[in-house]
């Protein structure tokens, strides 16, 4: 088991013929993951790396039974896109696209969710769940399968932190790149209740970023909801405020969404948080007792 | 993007929301005139694209020519936190009988644009948000259906009980709900939004910002962009696909990825050193990348040492070593550099480092630990 991905998912690529898209379906491919079909507007009855490209979304599913979509297109029309999918019956989305208009994000979100359609992203890595499949841009050599769930708003720091579990000896069951955009699609509360339901998951690793409350919110809900351990990272907690550390999401504004209150929130509820990367394997360690 | 006082309202004006009458000035001799236009009382503001402006003593109140004169010479060319003023907004003076805040802004929560108000207008609402959260009323927009009016009115009652503001406020929330959504903004705020002596709703300032990723499809408000110098360089280094912030540590960094970069920060601080600049160089492979960056850190002259940490993952630590080997080539550089690869194809990024005699180091906080000892070093 894992969550959102394993061997069973069935990919389109949508955008495949582009730049990125190409490149990534071959690296995906390379990792083992089942991509059945590319979608590319006018370039319908092309292939790319021998995946069939088909015009529009509607037509893939009826061709190959896809289940999933990961969107490489352009910013400007990755929502666009993320609807169509959606509107073709496809189950989860994942927008790699950076610089998608945050109105874009705020006008789909409504129509995915009557669907049922979850979405992960945009401006975000993809997931992972080791030794089944990689949708989207993680490099695959790092992730080890094993029994620790991961999300993050980060995609570097992602790869930091799960190269220091690897190298402990802590595999991982999947990793969720949740994306640094202000409106993203599945988020910590989400993640964390499916981590909490999955069986081959007995250990969370949240890494949470400066700016906005969602990680006072998950603190909140762990509290509540979440019985395996938790353990936490914030990024940015010296970065000036009102300053746009790449990622828009990352904005202190007038003293709310700092590191500080964010470290606070979690160890109120008893989630450990690291100070540098390197310390996450331990903190794992003592708390799943090995 | 940020835009002044005065273009936020010419863009509220346009969709019909009342504003002050004003007259935008650039010298004491305009201030003057355009006074005696409006009439006394009038009101003088500094427009500079930060926050905190009345604090600086950067809005004044004048009842004459002289006190107009005497505003102008004190306001134009003031410093409020690193920015000059070069412009003044003279508008007219309002009698009022209360204060109102409304703002639109995007709530990560709801995913949807959310209306802020509240009765306690006219003073810093983030102040408000602090010592009196529930004063702040927040009302989530729902995407499908807009500012319809019955939403409109829920809000209106909530502020108002005569009637006839209700009127006039259901009105002017959904053109503001128009324009936020019309430009993507990222907000639109009206502070205060005050009920005059004469019962009308009039918006005294006005502030607007912008969703930097919706730009492409708003020609016209980016044309209204005036960067200040640090945010030229920051363009600048945008358009070679650099994410550039200067900061004023000692310790220059160049990282891939904006989350290890803040987390490269963050160890430094954690280290008791101060990082010079926030440095995202992406995700790609380009060699020149490098070498742009490398410029980009030592134009600042404060930087002691360069740290730089890679995690390979598309960006391919081979690539990054033959750009830093070009770059050194290309550059005379006289500070020490220290340098973590990992990842993607370290083994002969790190080979090729090594030919150069390069000094190398394993983890983040290795890095961190040598790069200040180095700038304490290099400092004696």
């Amino acid at each position: 088991m894992s969550i959102l991905i394993n061997k069973n998912t069935k990919l389109l690529v949508q955008g495949i013929t582009g730049r990125d898209g190409g490149f990534h379906t071959q690296k995906m491919i390379d990792y083992g993951t089942n991509i059945v079909g590319g979608v590319s507007p006018g370039k319908g009855g092309q292939s790319v790396h021998g995946v069939p490209v088909f015009n529009t979304v509607a037509d893939a599913i009826k061709a190959t039974g896809a289940n999933t979509s990961v969107i490489f297109v352009p910013a400007p029309y990755a929502a666009d896109a993320a609807l169509e999918a959606s509107e073709a019956g496809i189950e989860l989305v994942i927008i790699i696209s950076e610089g998608v208009p945050t109105l874009d994000m705020v006008r789909i979100t409504p129509y995915l969710k009557k669907k049922g359609t979850k979405l992960v992203g945009a401006n975000c890595p993809g997931l992972i769940s080791p030794g089944e499949a990689m949708v989207g841009i993680l490099p695959g050599g790092i992730f080890m399968k094993g029994n620790i769930g991961l999300m993050s708003r980060s995609g570097t720091l992602t790869y930091e932190m799960v190269y220091q579990l690897t190298h402990s000896g802590l595999g991982q069951s999947t990793c969720v790149g949740i994306g640094g955009d202000p409106v993203a699609g599945l988020y910590y509360e989400e993640l964390l209740q499916m981590f909490e339901e999955d069986p081959e998951t007995d250990a969370i690793v949240l890494i949470g970023e400066i700016g906005g409350d969602a990680e006072e919110r998950a603190a909140q809900y762990i509290k509540k909801h979440i019985t395996k351990p938790v353990v936490g990272f914030i990024g940015g907690l010296t970065a000036p405020p009102g300053k746009r550390m790449g990622h828009a999401g990352a904005i202190i504004s007038s003293g709310t969404g700092t590191g500080a209150e964010k470290i606070a929130a979690f160890e109120a509820v008893g989630v450990p948080v690291a100070k540098q990367p390197s310390e996450i394997p331990e903190l794992l360690k003592k708390l799943l007792k090995i | 993007m940020k835009i002044h006082e005065y273009q936020a309202k010419e863009i509220l004006a346009r969709y019909e929301i009342p504003v002050t009458k004003e007259i935008l000035c650039y010298t004491t001799a305009e201030v003057e005139t355009a006074a005696e236009q409006l009439g006394y009382p009038a009101v003088v503001k500094a427009q500079v694209l930060t926050g905190g402006r009345g604090k600086a003593g950067g809005v004044k109140l004048v009842r004459n020519a002289e006190q107009a004169t005497a505003a102008a010479g004190q306001i134009l060319g003031m410093n409020i936190k690193e920015y000059t003023v070069e412009k003044v907004l003279v508008a007219e003076g309002v009698s009022f009988v209360s204060e109102i805040y409304v703002g639109l802004t995007i709530d990560r929560n709801t995913k949807s644009a959310v209306f802020m108000a509240s009765k306690e207008g006219g003073v810093e609402i983030e102040e408000v948000a602090k010592d009196n959260p529930e004063a702040i009323l927040k009302f989530a927009v729902d995407p499908d259906l807009g500012m319809a009016p019955f939403f409109a009115r829920k809000i209106a009652f909530a502020l108002f009980e005569d009637v006839r503001l209700v009127n006039q406020a259901v009105d002017l929330f959904t053109k503001l709900y128009k324009v936020f959504i019309e430009t993507d903004a990222s907000l639109v705020e009206i502070n205060p939004l005050v009920i005059t002596s004469d019962g009308k709703l009039l918006a005294l300032d006005g502030k607007m910002t912008f969703d930097d990723n919706a730009l492409f499809r708003q020609p016209e408000i980016l044309a209204l962009n005036e960067p200040s110098e640090d945010e030229k360089k920051e363009i600048d280094a945008k358009d070679k696909g650099l994410s550039y912030i200067r900061l004023d540590g000692s310790i220059g960094c160049m990282v891939n990825g904006a989350g290890l970069a803040m987390a490269t920060m963050d160890m430094i601080k954690l280290y008791g050193g101060e990082p010079a600049n926030f440095l995202d160089i992406g995700g790609s492979s380009n060699p020149q990348k490098v070498i742009d960056a490398m410029n980009l850190i030592i134009s600042d002259k404060n930087v002691k040492v360069v740290m730089i940490n890679i995690f390979g993952g598309i960006t391919r630590c081979d690539d990054v070593a033959k750009g830093l080997i070009a770059a050194l080539e290309q550059i005379k550089i006289t500070i020490p550099i220290v340098i973590r690869l990992s990842g993607t194809n370290s083994k002969e990024g790190l080979e090729i480092l090594k030919s150069a005699n390069l000094p190398i180091v394993e983890t983040m906080s290795e890095a961190a630990e040598k790069a200040i000892a180095l700038s304490v070093d290099f400092l004696r």
